[in-house]
């Protein structure tokens, strides 16, 4: 969408300089390529690349047609916050999940597409009367008192209220997703000086120095081998309760020192 | 001539020259600054540091990167490939790329050309710096996810959620420097400081934003996407030879580039230090180029020490130092700033600007005094609760008799 509003402009204005169409046919042919391969792999990671591909190349197309605040701003904010707030997600997420084509929701496809078809007409009708028998003024009129000092002007001034507006809305977006994100803890989290302090105050102070780790003193000294403690004896706490749950603990008996019980016999 | 009309009338050759000159400076910096955090690091533990390779060991990280290069380069089996690749090469690209708005000296002749030793010069350069560092921090997030192992993916989730929190600290940071020299370009800012150094009039923007930059660099205290005690290696775990050194390149780079754009906001760039402005006007154009280097490198010492005191914070520590302390303070700061900034503009007189100033101080104390005595209340108390616990005994264990004999007899 954006590709054609620019290409559009440049057949408007009708003064492309050489440099600006030799970046265009490079550039353009390779945006349209990664926006279509950002629908089409296979991987999520991958798709996001691409389209941060074509965030950039958006940036460079708007600085090469005067607007370098706008293309500054879009790869500060988009590239550089936003994009990276969906790879945090998708790592989070994992990193060979794949989407999974069942509709939750129902009609959730028709809705899309309705929503997607509604969208696309509005931006399209919008465009258009904005630019349609509306001769472009061109940028160096614009930017006559430089670029950033021009869009301010524009902005604290006619556009303030719609501004205003939109910063509005953005914060009620954000406060939003605090809210529907939020859960009201049921008891507090245990802190370092907590966890500290039921250590050495409890009732008695075998674990003040921690738990005892694994494999100490016995014949095999591996993770899921319990540490032997003075007596000979086994103790469970020094394997992680994680191996335990899981069922990787392998039998202490065979690493437990037999000597002893030999020699008292 | 402003600076930017300068830089807009060099010759195509200059604008190769100058690029090259970066590169070789930025590469040349980051061979000196490994050796010179080496021997300052060891230093400061009573140790000798590199002393072998040439003269004061000072060829030291040349032949670390020639060992580097011909190393075996090993790409792991679950490594996604192409951007496992890609990487280190956009680390290593973008850093080079924030230099190019960064003045490094004034008014200059080149082969009978006056120019200023910046490659170019954009209204809103520092942004710009700001942009390429965002995208140079793709290099370690990917880095971490194409690795397909466990420890690289969680310093690439570190690194992404840093740059997040940190960025936003960095960016109001800035502001307040916009605020006073009127302008975003590097050049512009250089020039507004001709009187006083933005370091010292916006010193809590300064502080703030050595703190994320920091942050930003990936640098002690904040290593924690490398966090060699935790995660073996970080992002870069699974990466060998060349490709290891491009990322090692990067780190250095952007140490070097963070504070060039430091100087350049809040030192007063190019500039001499107060008093020793004769310097500029008796020894021409290229001795500002002494002064640029040594507050750039007084930065780096910075970082060096940095590393050579403090133990890395912890990763809650970190995210709660930026987002309650860092953001909030900074966004205050800018709110007086931009107050201060209207006054003078609309010709408050100065009994108005000091009472507003004092009266801010005054909150300031007010609130500080409340945080301290909730804090000893907080002591008091739970120096209370400890009271109610009874006091253990020691633990000892029964031993055998036979393991007993069996101990002493290893004794004699």
């Amino acid at each position: 969408m954006h590709n054609l509003f620019a290409f559009s402009t440049q057949l408007h204005v009708g003064s492309t300089a050489t440099p600006e169409a030799v970046q265009f046919w490079i550039l353009a042919p390779l945006a349209v390529a990664a926006a279509l391969g950002m629908l089409l792999v296979k991987k999520a990671v991958h798709s996001a690349l691409l389209l941060a591909w074509v965030m950039i190349t958006l940036a460079i197309f708007y600085i090469a047609q005067g607007a370098l605040f706008l293309g500054i701003v879009q790869v500060v904010v988009y590239t550089g916050a936003v994009m990276m707030l969906f790879l945090f997600i998708l790592m989070l997420v994992g990193v060979d999940s794949s989407d999974s084509l069942i509709e939750n929701i129902k009609g959730q496809r028709a809705t899309a597409i309705t929503a997607a078809v509604g969208i696309g007409g509005l931006l399209i009708s919008l465009i258009g009367r904005a630019t349609l028998n509306h001769p472009a003024t061109g940028v160096e009129s614009i930017n006559a008192n430089g670029n950033v000092q021009g869009l301010a002007k524009e902005l604290f001034t006619k556009y303030v209220w719609a501004f205003e507006v939109v910063s509005a809305l953005l914060i009620t977006a954000a406060l939003g997703a605090m809210v529907l994100a939020h859960s009201q803890k049921i008891k507090s989290r245990t802190s370092q000086r907590d966890l500290s302090i039921s250590r050495f105050r409890g009732e008695s102070l075998a674990t003040a120095a921690g738990l005892p780790g694994s494999g100490i003193f016995a014949l095999h000294n591996a993770v899921d081998a319990p540490a032997l403690g003075p007596d000979g004896l086994p103790v469970q706490a020094s394997v992680s309760k994680v191996l335990e749950a899981r069922g990787d603990m392998i039998a202490s008996a065979p690493f437990e020192r037999t000597d002893i019980q030999e020699e008292e016999k | 001539m402003s600076t930017a009309e300068l830089i807009g009338a060099d010759p195509g050759w200059m604008i190769i020259l100058k690029g090259v000159l970066i590169f070789v400076i930025c590469v040349v910096a980051t061979l000196l600054s490994i050796w010179a955090e080496r021997r300052i690091v060891a230093r400061m533990q009573v140790r000798v540091g590199p002393n072998r390779a040439g003269k004061f060991g000072l060829l030291q990280s040349l032949a670390d990167g020639v060992k580097l290069a011909l190393k075996e380069d090993l790409i792991p089996k679950a490594a996604d490939k192409i951007v496992f690749v890609i990487a280190p090469i956009i680390s290593a690209t973008t850093c080079f790329m924030a230099f190019a708005v960064i003045p490094m000296t004034g008014k200059v002749r080149i082969l009978g050309h006056t120019t200023a030793m910046q490659l170019t010069d954009l209204p809103v350069g520092v942004l710009y710096v700001l942009a390429i560092a965002s995208v140079g921090v793709y290099g370690i997030v990917l880095a971490g996810w194409s690795s397909g192992s466990t420890y690289p993916l969680l310093g690439g989730l570190r690194s992404s959620a840093q740059v997040i929190s940190y960025e936003v600290a960095m960016g109001l940071s800035l502001v307040a420097v916009f605020i006073y020299s009127g302008s975003m370009s590097t050049s512009a800012i250089v020039d507004a400081q001709n009187k006083w150094w933005f370091g010292v009039v916006l010193f809590p923007s300064f502080i703030i934003y050595v703190i994320s930059m920091v942050g930003e660099t990936n640098r002690a205290p904040f290593d924690l996407a490398e966090a060699e005690g935790e995660l073996v290696g970080g992002f870069h775990t699974e990466y060998s030879s060349l490709k290891f050194a491009l990322f090692f390149l990067a780190e250095y780079v952007n140490m070097v580039s963070v504070s060039a754009l430091a100087t350049t906001l809040f030192l007063g760039g190019y500039h001499a230090l107060p008093g020793l402005g004769f310097t500029e006007t008796w020894l021409g154009g290229w001795f500002t180029l002494v002064w640029f280097f040594a507050k750039v490198i007084l930065f780096f010492f910075l970082f060096v020490w940095l590393r050579g005191t403090l133990p890395r914070l912890r990763y809650d520590q970190f995210m709660q130092f930026g987002w309650k302390v860092l953001i909030p303070v900074s966004l205050l700061w800018i709110m007086v700033v931009s107050t201060l900034r209207v006054m003078a503009q609309q010709g408050a007189s100065r009994t108005v600007i000091i009472a507003f100033t004092f009266g801010i101080l005054l909150l300031i104390f007010a609130a500080a005094s409340l945080f301290e005595r909730s804090k000893e209340r907080i002591k008091k108390e739970s120096a209370q609760s400890l009271k109610a616990f009874p006091t253990p005994s020691f633990p000892v264990p029964s031993l055998t008799a036979s393991l007993t004999n069996g101990t002493e007899e290893i004794h004699d």
